[in-house]
């Protein structure tokens, strides 16, 4: 068994531009149920808008990379409002219930055969980073002495970390002012809130369409660090993968989705590495007829779930979050 | 002391006077209504369960709608406010229309409600939960919200203000604790808090002694009654006899949807149609021997039929 591969690997994945688009879905998702107790289930729905935007935008129809990013944002801002009119007066289930439906019904749009000479088919789209790697100020590849990245790895990361320091200061800034106020009283009660005089229906469509954008940067991120988008890269998983980083984290604080993607990434590549090393070789450590190596890779989200139970059960509120609260809303 | 005592008494007089010419009769004309519906109809399926013709609220007296229980008071409550839409009807606020008219605009209008459960914000302290209530917010536009400089005078004026009212309410110790972790009696107490920062000109209580300790209740009374002294106007729902007697300047009885009854509180409790709607009409009438037959005898028709019944499937 060798170590020291595995921390470093782990490390690398825990920063890597995957953990940046988890953290990203996850904070926008932390506007959405951490602040207003909105529950969208379909996360991945605004990424691939986000992220196909982009792509199709350069690659089928030749526009600037800046116009791109702005009809990939626009598109979120279009799918929030699709989502948000028919279901943000109603109760907190139907959102649920649509949002995950819509991003379904967005995957396979965007795979179809009859879009294919928009968005690719199954094949999707590539090379809509060429812009972003022409400005790459990375030229060689970064050594951090026990890990190193690629020129244009690194590039996305640096992007990718800063976009989520922005993000993370535009949430602070919003939740102590006094908006985040009426989005955390509507999240205990929007008919109090409602009796006062504020229009919770307008501030829960802020609510979904500001966590869209920030989702919608997730995909940015996703697309450009591939340099490819397919619509597999947006299954459903993709959205409980980032509720899972907000809970680890803990809702409703700033740097809880952050943690959260750090943490989460670390621990499925130490569990990934160690099992597969420990199931390779003529002579492994784990005996064969408990697990083989093709076994090994699916063993890692089985610990990982049973990790998260215990996570739920010894610590409801997340590592950030306030125990305080949790035994008020056990009442 | 004193002086508070006559305000108070000052208050109950005015109010007092100002309805003294009004006749005792449902849907009666005030001198100077704040509020008036007009055939207010809500079915909830085949039930009608409010279904009132005419009624005016007096500006700047309290007054109490009561009603036995399912009477349809909290369905009207509901409509007045916004919170449910009638299938038929008109009310006005102040001259101003509120049909189709949205809860948070009734509510910026001037005419907010508390409920029945409480609404106390669990998670947020009993200070925001305050802050929330003041209107015209700067920081509360997504915009602005981001600097803190442009709402922070805002927010620091606002705090004073809601300062005040929690020291007059007897939270004020409570400040910075959680909304949730008040007993009942407090929330009751911060929701009408919550509701003053708003400075509404008409209070709609939903039934404010529900679950109210008797000692809270006598602090409770004095708060409703001094809203009063300022100048607002108090409607309330309410099943607490002793306090509809005792700080009600009017009452209006409700029963099977309709008003049935209104008048001070004196005659109103002694009026027979008030009595029946919450004893049942004959509750009191004996029965006579030809209906104690005639009951006997249905009585015995029945237990026939099911003999026979119980025959034919043997």
């Amino acid at each position: 068994m060798d170590w020291a591969p595995i921390f470093t690997n782990s490390i690398q994945a825990s920063i890597g531009p995957e953990a940046v688009v988890y953290c990203l879905a996850a904070i926008g998702l932390n506007i959405h149920f951490g602040y207003t107790g909105l529950l969208n289930f379909g996360q991945a729905g605004f990424m691939a808008i986000a992220g196909y935007g982009l792509a199709a935008s350069v690659v089928t129809f030749g526009l600037p990379f800046w116009l791109a990013l702005l009809i990939g944002l626009g598109g979120t801002v279009v799918f929030a409002l699709l989502l948000g009119v028919p279901t943000l007066r109603l109760r907190a289930d139907y959102l649920a219930i649509v949002t995950i439906a819509a991003a379904e019904i967005v995957r396979q749009l965007l795979g179809s055969q009859a879009l294919r000479n928009w968005f690719g088919g199954k094949d999707g789209r590539q090379g809509f980073s060429d812009p972003l790697r022409a400005i790459n100020p990375f030229t060689q590849d970064v050594d951090l002495g026990f890990m190193s990245f690629s020129p244009f790895e690194f590039w996305v990361m640096v992007i990718g970390w800063i976009l989520v320091a922005v993000c993370c200061l535009v949430v602070w800034a919003l939740m102590r002012s006094p908006w985040g106020r009426v989005l955390k009283a509507i999240r205990e009660d929007e008919d109090a809130v409602r009796s006062l005089g504020k229009n919770v229906y307008g501030y829960k469509m802020q609510s979904l369409i500001l966590g869209g954008l920030i989702g919608g940067l997730a995909g940015f991120i996703m697309g450009l660090s591939r340099s490819s988008i397919v619509p597999d890269n947006f299954q459903a998983d993709i959205t409980f993968f980032a509720w899972t980083v907000l809970l680890l984290g803990g809702a409703a604080t700033v740097f809880g989705p952050v943690v959260g993607a750090i943490l989460f990434w670390l621990l499925i590549s130490v569990l990934g590495n160690f099992f597969s090393q420990a199931t390779a070789g003529p002579d492994p450590l784990m005996p064969v007829w408990l697990m083989d190596q093709n076994q090994a890779s699916l063993v890692r989200f089985i610990v990982l779930g049973l990790a998260l139970m215990l996570l739920m059960i010894f610590r409801p509120q997340g590592i950030f979050g306030d125990k305080r609260e949790l035994a008020i809303n056990a009442r | 002391m004193p002086d508070e005592r006559r305000t108070e008494a000052a208050a109950a007089k005015d109010a007092a006077a100002a309805l003294a010419d009004v006749p005792r009769e449902p849907g009666a004309p005030k001198p100077d209504p704040i509020l008036v519906a007009d055939d207010i109809v809500r079915r909830f399926g085949g039930l009608t369960a409010v279904d009132v013709e005419h009624v005016e609220i007096q500006r700047g007296v309290i007054t109490g709608l009561i009603g036995p229980n399912g009477a349809g008071k909290t369905t009207f409550f509901n409509v007045l406010t916004g919170f449910d839409q009638p299938d038929n009807g008109h009310w006005e606020f102040n001259g101003r229309s509120l049909k189709g008219t949205a809860a948070y605009r009734v509510a910026r209008m001037g005419m907010v409600r508390t409920f029945q459960l409480t609404k106390a914000l669990s998670r947020l302290s009993v200070m925001e939960n305050m802050r929330l209530g003041a209107t015209g917010q700067r920081g509360e536009s997504l915009w602005q919200a981001m600097l803190a400089p442009l709402w922070r005078a805002q927010e620091t004026a606002n705090t004073g203000r809601a300062e005040k009212l929690l020291e007059r309410f007897n939270l004020g110790a409570k400040s910075a604790d959680f909304a949730g972790s008040l007993s009942g009696g407090q929330r009751k107490l911060l929701e009408m808090a919550r509701a003053l920062m708003v400075e509404p000109e008409l209070v709609m209580l939903d039934e404010p002694m529900a679950g109210v300790n008797p000692a809270l209740k006598q602090s409770l009374l004095g708060h409703v009654k001094s809203l009063r002294e300022e100048g607002m106007t108090v409607l309330f729902v309410e099943h607490d006899m002793d306090m509809v007697r005792d700080i009600s300047d009017w009452v209006i009885v409700m029963a099977q949807g309709k008003i049935i009854s209104e008048g001070p509180p004196e005659a109103v409790m002694g009026d027979q149609r008030v009595i029946d709607a919450y004893l049942g009409a004959h509750h009191d009438a004996a029965l006579t021997e030809e209906e104690e037959e005639q009951m006997l005898a249905e009585a015995e028709r029945a237990a026939e039929a099911e003999r026979a019944a119980q025959g034919r499937r043997a």
